[in-house]
Order: structure tokens, then C-alpha cells, then sequence
């Protein structure tokens, strides 16, 4: 597995991709710090970047990792190595290169902000750690998608059309449901839908360091309980890692059934 | 051994391997052959594992192959299309293949063979067909694993080659391995060929050596008595 | 001539001790606060030694002083009230008075006021009182430098720190008030100045007006109260650098506006509450130069609003600026700084040259639907937002700031 993931991450570590990626997020930063010149502001729009970029870069970056390393993959396939080893491998390899392109791309420039000695420093960790998290979220269900699909074009399709549902349309239902059915409690419900969609986990894991005043003002004593509380937080991170588990055991599954 | 009981498997809705039984014995060259389509490739990857069958059973040295990787251990396959990762070179796929099996190996001698040496720091995306499959070879050959299995493996190469190809499963042979190949030149096959598998339709329809092909159908080249083979099965 | 004698002798007395001074102690002749109040006459000065002494309404109806040294400790123990002033002119200080009994239709009281004049109490320490200091019915008193606290669970079994009633002309100047129901309550009183007063954790409010006008309350800190300052049906209060700070929860606001008019609200602090400001009915308010910091909502306006002016006011970093009910009715958003404007100044002349719309479409819908709130900063939400910016449709489209600022107003 060490050896696969070595491969995988010096693969994509020597591709132009992960620089560029690394280096968007490194301008990404400074661009924001320099605009703002707050710290505050800057990790508010942060925030709106990570929870929509990381999976969306996550999801392209599955998909066209997965097709291009097809030789690769077909190479160790007749080498003396499990199958799954070989996915979670390149999965990891993958999602960690990311992530890491994602911390350090904007480490650096919140660091030279002094990101330290600030009062948001919790924030800022918080922000990546969820960043990362979405990274390796949907690294695997692009995985997904493009193990089920053998042809290059739809793969990428389904795969940009999960993103945006998770992203945009599932919101848009959501929103539309809470107002169609305001008569009745949608406390228990609008938790439910939270929690089942990472996306929307991350954003209100993150909203709770930002904007805790309105939403634990506003709403129901349902969210304050949930969210507030250690438990709250345990069971969204453990929501978030059955997030990547249940991929990765379809992965391993799917990969275990198919012919190459 | 390789014993291959009941093996059967369909791509989408196309059967390709139809039941098919077939023990191959330690030790000598087995050519599988067939028209394009009649399942050598599916064959040669089901014993591998990288096709999954859908039935049957394929056993070597009488362990059961079914969802293991430990099976691959033992066998050098050469790949019909030389594939591999474009972003590499020469020299870190072969020090990448070595470091995954992690077994001895006789590459410096190999690359010398076939004078790769010039390319070893090339990527593989910027290298010929040809050079490519020498490269394709030598992680194949360098490596002394009891079981071997060619596919295609005379794709592109130079004559000098070809005739280092040859050599090099002559050596393997003498040394008591398991050789498989495919090929579509018969000329190659009937030189270095014990016994011949024909393969049509997902069914084995001959097995046997040259010489009992030939005198089936009475021909006094390989090419033709196979070609008399089909016309008997199409007729 | 008569007057400006008594004059000089007031003024010489304390010195020359003239009318007296009685000392209680545990081990002296006067060992009770009670008997020495019996022996007290107009102008006797009380000094009381360290030591616990317990008292049960005490009515003081002589103009007396008692002042405690370090250590006297006036304990009610729990059985009612504690003090009760009747006179003019009692001076009260230094004494640590604790352990007011609690009832459910009495409002005992460490100290009670009924109908004085020129009352001062300072310096005092009060802990666990049912009501702290009850004034009724009284004019040009002073309420100084007091500690009022105690650990209250519900609303209905706790009291105020300072309670006014129906009194003109009182100054309630740097106490320091906590764990009360309201720490400063007033209800028909007039002309007061409350100044440097610290309210924090108290149950229901910092401060309460009720009823009450031309009263102003100058630099005082609202924290971590059920809500920071309630304003209602009351005329001409200023409100000037207060701190309104950390009042969050479920229906908590930094100050509550309702049924007031003529106020002034210039130069406060609201950070961190759930809702900076709730106006409902509230008319010809001037808010200027006020800062709105990391609030859930800065402002909330409800209905009934007329001629409220915003100007110049810092709204950073708030989840939501403004949100409204209701017609623009004459209320006026002129050279603020928004932390979320996006516009540009090509002529540098330090103001946005587009406006800026101040309510967002999503914050019309969270009044509508509450629970909506939890897609706050989604994609979706920001997508329909911005098309709400671009063709406004359910907000008030000319609810403008016509002169955004670029730069934080100083």
C-alpha cells in the first residue's frame, strides 16, 4: 500500500496539475489579504471558496486522475498486488497531494499575515481541516463515478453533475421544501438534510466559528443542542468520515468486480 | 500447473469464454491462437486475475486464483499493449516494478541486451512503439518467475530483436518455466512452440503439438493447416 | 442670613462632628445597627465597625449617615427586606448587604426609597439581594460606585439591581451589576443620567426603560445579558457610547427599541449580539456613527418605523445588515461603511459610486422561515441573492445607501 501510495503522490506530485492547483491557492490567499487587509473578511470569503472549490476540484481531479493513470493502473494489475491496495493507494495519493496543495497554498500567505498570533487561528484551522476533508470526500466519489464508468466523457459528466448537486441543487430543493412546508417543525428535518449532505456539514461546521451569533439566535433549540455541543461536533466529523468510508468500501468493491 | 475447470465470461452481452477447460503442464511453450476476438487476451488476463470471471475456476499448482494476488507472484506477464504511466521514465519504471515485486533481478544485463541505455532516462511517452516494447520485455524477462505469459509479444520489434526476443524464451524454457504465448505470426509460433492452443469463439477447438496440427490437416506449413482449421469450423 | 448659617454649620458639622457620631461595633454599648438608628438624631453620623450584624426592615426615617468600615456586614438573612429610607437626605456607604429574602408578591430590597430627597448611596456591596436598590417615588438622589450581584435562576424569582419608580433626577454612576432579573430598571422616571455602569449577566436586561423620557444613559457596557438595553414607550433617551456586547440567544438583541420616539443613538458599540438593534414603532431616530460588529442582524426593523435616520454608521462583518418589514416610510441610509460592499469609487472621492443595497433577499426569507437560516453562505443562496441585487422583486427597492463610504467611518 506504502509503495502505491508513494507511486501515486510522485506521480502527481511531477504533474503540472498539483503546482498549479497549489499555486492558484497560494495567489488565492494573498490576493485576499491584500484586498482585505482583514483577516475576518478574508476567511469569509474563504469560507464561500473552500466549501464550493475544494469539492469541485476534488471531484475533476478524481475523475481525470482515475482515466489518466489507466496504465498505471493496468501495469500493477499484473504485478503481485491487491486490487484494492492499488485504489486506496492512488485514492490516498491523490487526496493527500490535494490537501496538502490546499494547506500549504494558503498557510503560507495567512502565515505571513501573522494567522498565528490571531485570535482566528482556531477558524483557520478549522477552514482547512474542512477543506481537506471535502478534498478526500469527493475524491472518492469521483473514484466512484469513474469506476462505474468505462467511457471517459460520461464519467466526467456524472461527476460534475454530482458536484453540482451536492453544491447547488440539493440546496435550492432544500430551501424550496423549508418554504413549502413552514407550517410544520423543520427543525429535526433541516438537520437531517444538513447532515446528509457534506457539503452543507462543512458550511455550517464552519459557520458555527463565524457566524455563531445568528445561527444559535435564530433557530430552533434543535440546531443549538446538535451543533453546539462536543457530541454535535463528534457526530459531524464522524458524518464527514462516513462520508469517505462508504466511497472507499464501494470503491473497493466495485474494483474487486472489474475487468481490466 | 495452470488448470483452467468450467471458465466462462461474457462482456456486456457477449459471451466470450464459453466453459472452457484447459490444464496446461509444467514447464515448455504453449501458444494460444485464434482469430482476433476469440478470447486469448480474456484468457491470458482471467488466469492473471485482471478479468474476473463470471464461472469456472482456474487453479495453479492447485490453489485456486478466485479474489487472490499472491497467484501473480509467480508469473511475468507481458502486457499486448505497452502501456505505462507517460509521465515516468524508462529507468523509474523498471526501479518501480523491481521495488513492487521485490524480487531478484537481471535488468542491467537486459537493457544492455537490447541497448536501451541511451533511453533509460527518456519518458515513455516520447519513446517509439518498438522501444517501448523492449522496454515491455525487459520487465518482463527480468524477473525469474516460474510462469510466463506473452501477449503479442513480437509487437513491433526489429529483427535483432526479435531474434534476442527468441533467445530469451529459449532460456526460460531450458529453465523448466511455464511459457505462454499469443501471436499472430505463425511463423514465430511454429519455431518455438511445443503445443498449440486454438482458440475460436470462446471454445478450444484444437490442443496438441505442431506436428499433430499439421498431420490433422494434412498441411505442411502451420499457417495453412490453421487456416484449414477454421474453413473445417466455418464450413 | 438664617439659611447661610445652617449652611456653614452643615457644612462644618462632619468635621466638628457636632451632631454626633454613634460607633457600632459587636463588643461596643451599641452593638445593633437597629438601636443605633434609635439613638440617631437628624444628622448623626453612623460608623460601623467590622462585623456581621443582622437586620430586618430597618426603616430609617432620620437624614442620617452610615457609613461601614471594612468588614460590617449587614445581613437580612434571608427573611425580607433590609433597609428601608423614608427621610431625605440619608447618606448610605461602605457596608457589604447581603441575604435578601425572596418573594413572589413583595419586592424586598437590600435598600428601599419611598418619597426622599438627595439620597446617596455608594461604595456598597451587595450580594445575593432579592432587589438591590428599590427607589420609589423620589427626586435627586445618587446611586455610586456599587456592587450589586447574586446567582438568579429564573425571572420570576429574582429581582432587579436597581429598581426606579415613578422618580426624577436620579444619577446611577459606575455600578457594576450582575446576575440579576434587570440590572437597572426604571419606570416613570424623568431626567436621569445613568453613566459608566457595568450590567453583565443578568437574566432579562441590562437596563430597562419603561415609560420613562429625556432620560440619557452615556458609556455604559451591556454583556452577556438575556438581552443588553430595552427602550420602550419612552421619549427623548440619549443613548450615547455604550457597549452593547455578547447578548445572544434564541430572542436576544443588544437594545430593543419599542413604541419610543426623539432618541439619539449615536457612537455605540453593538458586538457579537444576535441583533444589534430591534426597532418596532419607533420614530425620528437618529443613529450616527455607531458601530455594528460581527452581529447576527445589525439592525431589525419591524414595523411602524418613521424617519429613522442611519448615518455614518460601521456595519462589519455582520451575518446580516438590515433587516426590514415594510415600506422604506421616510427612514434614511445615507454614508455608512459596509464591510460587504462590493461597489468601486472611480472618482476617489471616498464614496461607492453605486449604491448599496443593504437588505439581501436570503434575509427576507429567514424572516419568513426561520430554519432557513441554516443555509446561510450557501452557493445557492448567494446565487439568488445576487439576482435579488440585480432585479429586486420581494425587497424594498428603493432601500438604498445612496453614498456608501469606501473606508470605515471615524
Amino acid at each position: 500500500m506504502i509503495k502505491i501510495l508513494k507511486y501515486s503522490f510522485y506521480d502527481l506530485m511531477r504533474s503540472r496539475w498539483s503546482y498549479a492547483y497549489f499555486v492558484f491557492y497560494l495567489l488565492l490567499g494573498f490576493v485576499l489579504l491584500f484586498l482585505n487587509n482583514n483577516l475576518d473578511k478574508a476567511i469569509i470569503t474563504l469560507m464561500n471558496i473552500i466549501v464550493i472549490l475544494t469539492p469541485l476540484i476534488g471531484t475533476v481531479f478524481g475523475v481525470m486522475y482515475y482515466y489518466n493513470s489507466k496504465e498505471f493502473t493496468e501495469l500493477l494489475l499484473a504485478q503481485p498486488v491487491k486490487r484494492s491496495t492499488i485504489f486506496l493507494g492512488q485514492f490516498i495519493g491523490l487526496s493527500v497531494s490535494l490537501s496538502l496543495s490546499l494547506v500549504l497554498g494558503l498557510g503560507i500567505p495567512f502565515l505571513f499575515y501573522g494567522i498565528m498570533n490571531s485570535a482566528i487561528i482556531l477558524n483557520f484551522i478549522t477552514l482547512i481541516f474542512v477543506g481537506a476533508f471535502l478534498t478526500f470526500i469527493f475524491v472518492a466519489l469521483a473514484y466512484n463515478i469513474a469506476l462505474s464508468n468505462e467511457n471517459k466523457i460520461k464519467g466526467f459528466g456524472y461527476a460534475i453533475l454530482m458536484w453540482l448537486f451536492m453544491a447547488v441543487i440539493y440546496d435550492g430543493l432544500f430551501l424550496i421544501s423549508l418554504l413549502v412546508f413552514d407550517d410544520y417543525p423543520l427543525d429535526q428535518f433541516s438537520l437531517f438534510a444538513t447532515v446528509f449532505n457534506p457539503v452543507d456539514l462543512s458550511r455550517i461546521l464552519i459557520l458555527l466559528k463565524l457566524d455563531i451569533s445568528a445561527l444559535m439566535g435564530y433557530t430552533g433549540a434543535v440546531f443549538k443542542d446538535f451543533f453546539g455541543t462536543i457530541f454535535g461536533l463528534i457526530a459531524s466529523f464522524s458524518m464527514l468520515m462516513l462520508w469517505i468510508i462508504f466511497p472507499l468500501l464501494r470503491i473497493v468493491r466495485k474494483a474487486s468486480r472489474k475487468d481490466f | 500447473m495452470i488448470q483452467i475447470k468450467d471458465l466462462h465470461k461474457t462482456f456486456g452481452k457477449v459471451p466470450v469464454l464459453k466453459e472452457l477447460n484447459l490444464t496446461i503442464k509444467d514447464s515448455g511453450i504453449f501458444a494460444i491462437l485464434g482469430p482476433n476476438g476469440s478470447g486469448k487476451t480474456t484468457l491470458i488476463k482471467s488466469i492473471l486475475g485482471m478479468v474476473v470471471p463470471d464461472k469456472g475456476e482456474i487453479l495453479i499448482d492447485g490453489k485456486s486464483t478466485k479474489g487472490q494476488w499472491e497467484h501473480r507472484q509467480k508469473i511475468n506477464y507481458l502486457p499486448q499493449i505497452a502501456n505505462f504511466p507517460s509521465n515516468l521514465s524508462v529507468i523509474e519504471v523498471i526501479e518501480m516494478i523491481k521495488n513492487i515485486r521485490n524480487s531478484k533481478t537481471r535488468d542491467g544485463d537486459l537493457v544492455e541486451l537490447f541497448k536501451l541505455q541511451p533511453f533509460l532516462n527518456k519518458k515513455l511517452a516520447n519513446l517509439s512503439g518498438g522501444t517501448r516494447q523492449k522496454v515491455n520485455i525487459i520487465l518482463t524477462f527480468m524477473f525469474d518467475d516460474p510462469i510466463l505469459i506473452l501477449d503479442e509479444p513480437t509487437t513491433g520489434l526489429d529483427p535483432l530483436s526479435l531474434i534476442h526476443l527468441k533467445s530469451l524464451i529459449k532460456e526460460a524454457k531450458e529453465k523448466g518455466k511455464t511459457i505462454l504465448i499469443t501471436s499472430h505470426i505463425m511463423q514465430f509460433v511454429e519455431e518455438i512452440s511445443d503445443e498449440i492452443v486454438f482458440l475460436l469463439d470462446g471454445k478450444i477447438y484444437f490442443k496438441g503439438s505442431v506436428k499433430l496440427l499439421k498431420e490433422t490437416y494434412n498441411e505442411q506449413d502451420l499457417e495453412h493447416a490453421i487456416a484449414a482449421l477454421l474453413n473445417v469450423q466455418y464450413d | 442670613m438664617y439659611r447661610l448659617i445652617l449652611y456653614i454649620i452643615g457644612f462644618l458639622c462632619p468635621i466638628l462632628s457636632c451632631f454626633g457620631q454613634l460607633t457600632v461595633c459587636p463588643e461596643c454599648p451599641i452593638n445593633t445597627v437597629q438601636s443605633a438608628v434609635e439613638k440617631a438624631e437628624d444628622g448623626t453620623h453612623i460608623l460601623i465597625k467590622k462585623g456581621v450584624y443582622l437586620v430586618n426592615d430597618l426603616v430609617i426615617d432620620k437624614k442620617i449617615q452610615i457609613e461601614g468600615e471594612p468588614g460590617a456586614i449587614i445581613d437580612g438573612n434571608e427573611a425580607g427586606g433590609i433597609i428601608i429610607i423614608t427621610s431625605d437626605s440619608v447618606h448610605i456607604r461602605g457596608l457589604r448587604i447581603q441575604n435578601v429574602g425572596k418573594s413572589y408578591i413583595k419586592d424586598w430590597a437590600a435598600i428601599k426609597l419611598h418619597k426622599t430627597k438627595g439620597f446617596i448611596i455608594e461604595n456598597n456591596h451587595f450580594e445575593n439581594v432579592f432587589f438591590g436598590i428599590v427607589v420609589e417615588k423620589s427626586k435627586r438622589g445618587i446611586i455610586r460606585n456599587n456592587t450589586i450581584h447574586s446567582v438568579s435562576e429564573s425571572e420570576h424569582n429574582s429581582g432587579n439591581g436597581i429598581h426606579l419608580w415613578h422618580s426624577k433626577m436620579i444619577e446611577i454612576v459606575g455600578n457594576n451589576v450582575s446576575g440579576q432579573r434587570d440590572g437597572i430598571y426604571l419606570e416613570f422616571v424623568d431626567k436621569s443620567r445613568i453613566e459608566n455602569n457595568i450590567c453583565s449577566d443578568n437574566l432579562r436586561y441590562g437596563l430597562h426603560f419603561m415609560f420613562s423620557h429625556e432620560d440619557e444613559y452615556i458609556n455604559n457596557t451591556f454583556m452577556d445579558n438575556g438581552a443588553g438595553v430595552a427602550v420602550m414607550f419612552s421619549k427623548k433617551i440619549k443613548m450615547i457610547r455604550n457597549t452593547f456586547i455578547k447578548n445572544w440567544g434564541s430572542s436576544s438583541y443588544g437594545l430593543l427599541l419599542k413604541e419610543i420616539n426623539d432618541a439619539e443613538i449615536k457612537e455605540n458599540l453593538f458586538e457579537e449580539n444576535t441583533i444589534g438593534i430591534h426597532a418596532e414603532g419607533t420614530n425620528r431616530i437618529n443613529y450616527f456613527n455607531n458601530n455594528f460588529v460581527r452581529n447576527g442582524w445589525a439592525v431589525k426593523v419591524r414595523g411602524a418605523c418613521f424617519k429613522n435616520i442611519f448615518k455614518q454608521n460601521n456595519f462589519l462583518f455582520n451575518t446580516f445588515d438590515i433587516s426590514y418589514q415594510g415600506n422604506l416610510n421616510e427612514n434614511q441610509f445615507d454614508q455608512n461603511y459596509w464591510s460587504s460592499y462590493t461597489g468601486y469609487d472611480l472618482d476617489k472621492n471616498g464614496v461607492g459610486d453605486i449604491p448599496y443595497r443593504p437588505v439581501k433577499l436570503f434575509s427576507y426569507i429567514v424572516n419568513r422561515t426561520p430554519e432557513t437560516i441554516i443555509l446561510l453562505r450557501s452557493l445557492f443562496v448567494d446565487m439568488i441573492n445576487f439576482s435579488e441585487k440585480v432585479s429586486p422583486i420581494f425587497t424594498p427597492d428603493n432601500l438604498l445607501d445612496n453614498n456608501p463610504m469606501m473606508r470605515e467611518v471615524r
